[in-house]
């Protein structure tokens, strides 16, 4: 009898370690959480062009400070904008009406975070308000596209100074002229 | 040439067979051998329970090494904050599965064929069938089922202590930041990352529990047969476990 009380309690300790193993998994390193003991929060929604690769779960950081996540991200076919709803921590209540929010990387070729800006309004955004002033994520690739395409255009514009202008996109020729007539010197 | 191909085709395949009609028999017996559960809670211990130390040790020095590795290669980008998540990703959806189960058909696995080839050869098995009491449903259902159920358990327990180990080289000795070590962590593990995980342990204990009770049962009653059915399990068990994981890795993408 006591050998088998020994075992039992042997499995019953294992059994109870691999759930504990399971429980730590799926909530510490998730961003998942538990229901229960996720801190009283507030939601607020920010509408933008694009949001390059934000996660559900990434960061929302105002001066740096993580005040709270993403917590949905959805597609407004109305006007052809990213709604993003950011779950802020209870604790910071106190964000300007104005506020701005925008996009941005951690890092060199890290995940996007938003960070938040306050402004100088004297009223707070509550639960469901929506910030208006947002700025979309700096994407690699076009400023990538950017730059071959002035790099193309100040190479052919080199031997015939304004021959072919046609080889950039219409926006970023604004932009390209200066650096473009730099290189051409 | 092509006539022995043929064959061990065919061997292969009625191998296969043979090993699908043991498992269907398994599961036909489980409701009834569920009433014994003491039974059940015997081999957990044996399987799980006594596999704990060599799960733990391995899975700490693997996350260790996941540590160092990461560190070295992620450093040279100026993003060792990632290591985390390398780690925990590493660790929940492939290392964890993957090298417990091969640590388990090593550690417990043989013991199951042994402990079954060894009944077969001094024919306790016969013996039970002579008193009429199903071996399968008294002896190999309960060593397949506690092997079931413990795998994922020791996979949870492994992919733990091999993040801790890589925290423990990652933050305690190259300095990584501890804060963005764990929020980097848990920005990019899913939950699908660790379902996947336990998917896997689920599917790869049932694999090895079966080619143990397996072999063990049906090894040849001699010295060398049991030696065998012991070698056969560890190897068939490998091979079908690198497979599997191969196979679920492609579904869950």
């Amino acid at each position: 009898m006591g050998k088998s009380r020994t075992l039992n309690l042997g499995t019953g300790a294992f059994v109870l370690l691999g759930f504990a193993a399971l429980f730590f998994l799926t909530t510490q390193t998730t961003s998942r959480g538990l229901p229960f003991m996720s801190p009283p929060h507030y939601d607020l929604t920010a509408k933008f062009d694009n949001i390059g690769d934000l996660k559900v779960g990434s960061p929302v950081s105002m001066s740096g400070v993580e005040i709270g996540r993403v917590s949905k991200i959805d597609f407004d076919e109305a006007d052809f904008k990213a709604v993003v709803v950011l779950r802020i921590n209870a604790r910071y209540s106190q964000i300007p009406t104005d506020s701005d929010a925008s996009i941005y990387t951690q890092g060199l070729l890290g995940g996007k975070f938003i960070g938040l800006t306050a402004g100088g309004a004297d009223t707070y955004l509550k639960d469901k308000d929506q910030i208006d002033f947002t700025q979309s994520a700096f994407v690699l690739e076009s400023l990538i596209g950017q730059v071959l395409a002035n790099f193309t255009k100040s190479k052919a514009e080199a031997p015939a100074a304004e021959a072919a202008p046609a080889a950039a996109p219409a926006d970023s020729k604004a932009a390209a002229k200066p650096k473009a007539a730099e290189k051409a010197k | 040439m092509l006539r022995e191909l043929w064959d061990s085709l065919n061997d292969a395949l009625e191998a296969l067979g043979a090993v699908i009609q043991f498992l269907l028999r398994l599961i036909v017996n489980t409701p009834r051998a569920l009433m014994r559960f003491d039974l059940i809670s015997q081999q957990i211990f044996n399987s799980g329970a006594l596999s704990l130390v060599i799960i733990m040790l391995s899975g700490l020095f693997v996350g260790m090494v996941l540590g160092v590795q990461g560190y070295e290669l992620l450093q040279r980008f100026g993003s060792e904050e990632a290591l985390g998540e390398a780690a925990a990703i590493g660790l929940v959806k492939e290392l964890g599965p993957v090298v417990t189960a091969l640590l388990f058909a090593g550690r417990a696995g043989t013991a199951l064929a042994s402990e079954l080839g060894l009944m077969r050869a001094t024919d306790q098995i016969s013996a039970m069938e002579m008193m009429a009491v199903d071996p399968i449903q008294r002896v190999v259902v309960p060593r397949f089922l506690g092997g079931v159920i413990a795998m994922p358990l020791l996979a949870a327990i492994f992919s733990v202590i091999g993040i801790y180990g890589a925290q423990l080289v990652g933050v305690q000795f190259m300095g990584v930041d501890a804060g963005s070590f764990w929020s980097q962590m848990r920005a990019s593990v899913a939950l699908s990352d660790i379902n996947e995980g336990i998917v896997k342990s689920l599917i790869f204990g049932v694999a090895c529990s079966l080619i143990a009770v397996y072999q063990g049962y049906y090894a040849t009653p001699t010295a060398e047969g049991v030696g065998r059915a012991t070698t056969y399990t560890v190897v068939t068990s490998a091979v079908v476990i690198l497979f599997l994981d191969y196979l679920i890795t492609a579904a869950f993408l």
